[in-house]
């Protein structure tokens, strides 16, 4: 039997599943064609809901129930329910007037522009839908476990309200990796695809055998025996190596010859660190701080308080926050940027920085003054010549100068800057000044290919595994061992198996990954002997 | 509604929550100004709209983003004590942890 296409979509959680489908709407459909007229009046359908989401909330913690919680506050708010109440002494009915209200918040939500707010569109949703049931006398559809669920979208309480302890996975036709449903799958370890565009309700029938590959971002439905071994051997691998991960994940990371490497995690929020704990990692090696720009230009205030907490958070391991990396690719609000015909080599990084230097020099004071609450060290982007160096240092210099006039408690971080530049690749020794390197793998592929990192055209060319990188990067390396500058590298080469065992044999010893990515990179750390590399 | 100078307390605080005022914010923030018996307005801009700070549904419809300096004011026999203790609540980064509570 010819085996169907792969379907292609989004991964919103990482991990392998199989199982039968089930259409979650096709479901509810069914369940209420004959449900005009409500069977409850709406202060005590409101109050069955407040009690069923009470009851879930007894279930789970953290995150899960903060979710819950503001559910809850949404339903028990009187704003939502004054205009249904008006609308049905005016002859709507409950159930017409109760939809037409929600709707329009879900609208609202779903016409945002920031994304956040966006995903919340589906909390509305879970709202409107739980309301609904109880008023057309509905119970929830059972759904059976194990089962790879099938919907449009899935709404948070949906998902909590199911038992994930017998496998199973979630495929949505729309959805984003944002929502709370996914940031839910995430910590429950359930892998979810979104996006599949090419799922039309009831494509197949419930049931049908599913593959869900949500490392890959694929679906493979109805599955041939042979698929089925490879997918069941995947898994078993999958499997082996999470246990083995688990045990090692509090140990620092060696060698299988007994060479310590250190492994740090990359952040973008200090959020992202909540669920974390740093004993696993050997601190932070890269703090991407244009995350910290997202929503226009942050105070100084602002960055010292996000400073504050990654310090904090590392409790004394080293923490390396890189200044602002924005450019033509990566436009932010608030920051003058030329228009260019090629932004990747155009003032991006440290070169748009020097250019407006009230918003570095804000940056700047953030960090010093932060730089008392544990081990900073400063990193500027994308560095051609010393000078570009020697300006940076100067302009901290002078913020130091200026918060000591002022009594302002701070301490002067150490400067380093990263390696991307093949110019400065090429040519570290020019750069005597630099506390330490860190490798920008991502920057340094598509610089020495010349393979735009955005075009997927020219995706297989910008190849790590070229034997201009590894060359690059063994010569870097050889350099920082006579000249004693501290060589890491935060790019995803650092976390991709197929490159960990080069990149030692090539000499680096310090490696900044994904936090998804950590307990996978110290066991392929454990792997690797040195000696036959 | 009512003239600007019959309100009993006013201020201003700059939302530094890493995502600005999203959901758990906001639930804290509504939860706390339910605590007093005075009416509180708060708004993104001076200019307003000014929406009611024990609305979920407001505050969270208002999409108010990191960085914003959010304007409040009350009305009401204990208006100058919600006011701080919204403001407190805002500069403690909504509790986030213990520690910057007991910060």
């Amino acid at each position: 039997m010819p085996s169907q296409p792969e379907l292609k979509g989004i991964s919103a959680a990482p991990g392998l599943a199989q199982g039968g489908a089930f259409w979650v709407e096709a479901a509810a459909i069914v369940n209420s064609v004959d449900s005009l007229k409500a069977k409850i009046d709406l202060p005590e359908a409101l109050a069955l809901a407040s009690s069923q989401l009470v009851e879930l909330m007894d279930r789970v913690e953290g995150e899960d129930a903060d979710i819950l919680e503001f559910q809850l506050a949404m339903l028990e708010d009187e704003t939502l329910n004054d205009p249904v109440r008006k609308a049905f002494e005016a002859g709507t009915t409950l159930i017409e007037a109760w939809q037409q209200a929600l709707n329009k918040h879900v609208t609202d939500y779903e016409q945002s522009e920031d994304e956040y707010f966006q995903a919340r569109a589906s909390d509305l949703r879970d709202i409107r839908d739980r309301v609904l049931r109880i008023l057309r006398g509905e119970t929830e559809v059972e759904i059976p476990e194990g089962a790879i669920l099938l919907a449009t979208d899935l709404t948070p309480s949906r998902f909590l309200g199911l038992n994930w302890n017998k496998g199973g996975g979630v495929v949505l036709q729309g959805g984003s990796p944002s929502s709370h449903v996914a940031m839910l799958a995430r910590s429950r370890g359930v892998p979810m695809l979104v996006g599949i565009e090419n799922l039309s309700l009831g494509a197949f029938p419930d049931q049908t055998r599913l593959l869900l590959d949500a490392d890959r971002g694929v679906l493979q439905v109805d599955p041939s025996a042979e698929q089925i071994q490879d997918f069941e051997h995947k898994l078993r691998i999958a499997t082996e190596e999470a246990e083995q991960i688990a045990l090692i994940s509090d140990q620092p990371a060696q060698t299988a010859n007994g060479t310590a490497v250190q492994v740090l995690i990359n952040v973008a929020l200090p959020e992202e660190l909540a669920k974390f704990n740093s004993v696993h990692c050997d601190g932070i090696g890269l703090m991407r701080s244009e995350f910290l720009f997202h929503h226009g230009l942050p105070s100084e205030e602002s960055q010292y308080r996000s400073y504050r907490k990654l310090l904090e958070w590392a409790g004394g391991k080293p923490v390396t926050i890189r200044t602002l990396d924005a450019g033509g690719d990566k436009p932010l609000p608030g920051l003058e940027q030329p228009t260019e015909s090629n932004p990747f080599l155009g003032l991006r990084g440290l070169r748009l920085s020097l250019r407006q230097p009230e918003v570095f020099r804000t940056q700047l004071r953030a960090l010093c003054r932060a730089a008392v609450h544990g081990n900073l060290k400063v990193m500027v982007p994308m560095v051609t010549v010393p000078d570009e160096l020697h300006s940076a240092q100067e302009l901290l210099g002078g913020v130091c100068a200026e918060l000591a006039t002022e009594g302002t408690e701070f301490c002067k971080p150490v400067l380093g800057m990263m390696i991307e530049v093949p110019a400065a690749a090429l040519a570290p020794e020019l750069f005597t000044d630099a506390a330490f390197f860190s490798i920008g793998s991502n920057d340094l592929v598509q610089y020495l290919t010349a393979s735009a990192r955005d075009l997927h055209h020219v995706a297989d060319l910008a190849d790590p595994g070229h034997p201009a990188v590894l060359r690059v990067i063994k010569e870097l390396a050889e350099h920082c061992d006579r000249s004693g500058q501290e060589l890491s590298l935060c790019g995803d080469m650092g976390s991709d198996p197929n490159f960990i065992a080069q990149l030692l044999g090539a000499g680096l010893r310090n490696l900044s990954v994904a936090p998804a990515r950590l307990g996978k990179t110290k066991w392929t750390i454990r792997e690797t002997n040195l000696e036959g590399v | 509604m009512t003239e600007e100078n019959t309100w009993n307390s006013e201020g201003t605080v700059e939302i530094t929550h890493d995502v600005g005022l999203h959901a758990r914010p906001s639930v804290k923030l509504t939860k706390l100004a339910k605590r007093f018996s005075a009416r509180i307005e708060i708004a993104a801009d001076p200019e307003g709209p000014w929406i009611d700070a024990k609305s979920i549904v407001k505050v969270m419809g208002a999409k108010i983003p990191q960085g914003t300096i959010l304007q409040l004011r009350a009305i009401g026999t204990d208006a100058q004590l919600a006011i701080e203790a919204l403001i407190d609540l805002v500069n403690q980064n909504f509790e986030e942890s213990q520690d910057a509570q007991s910060a």
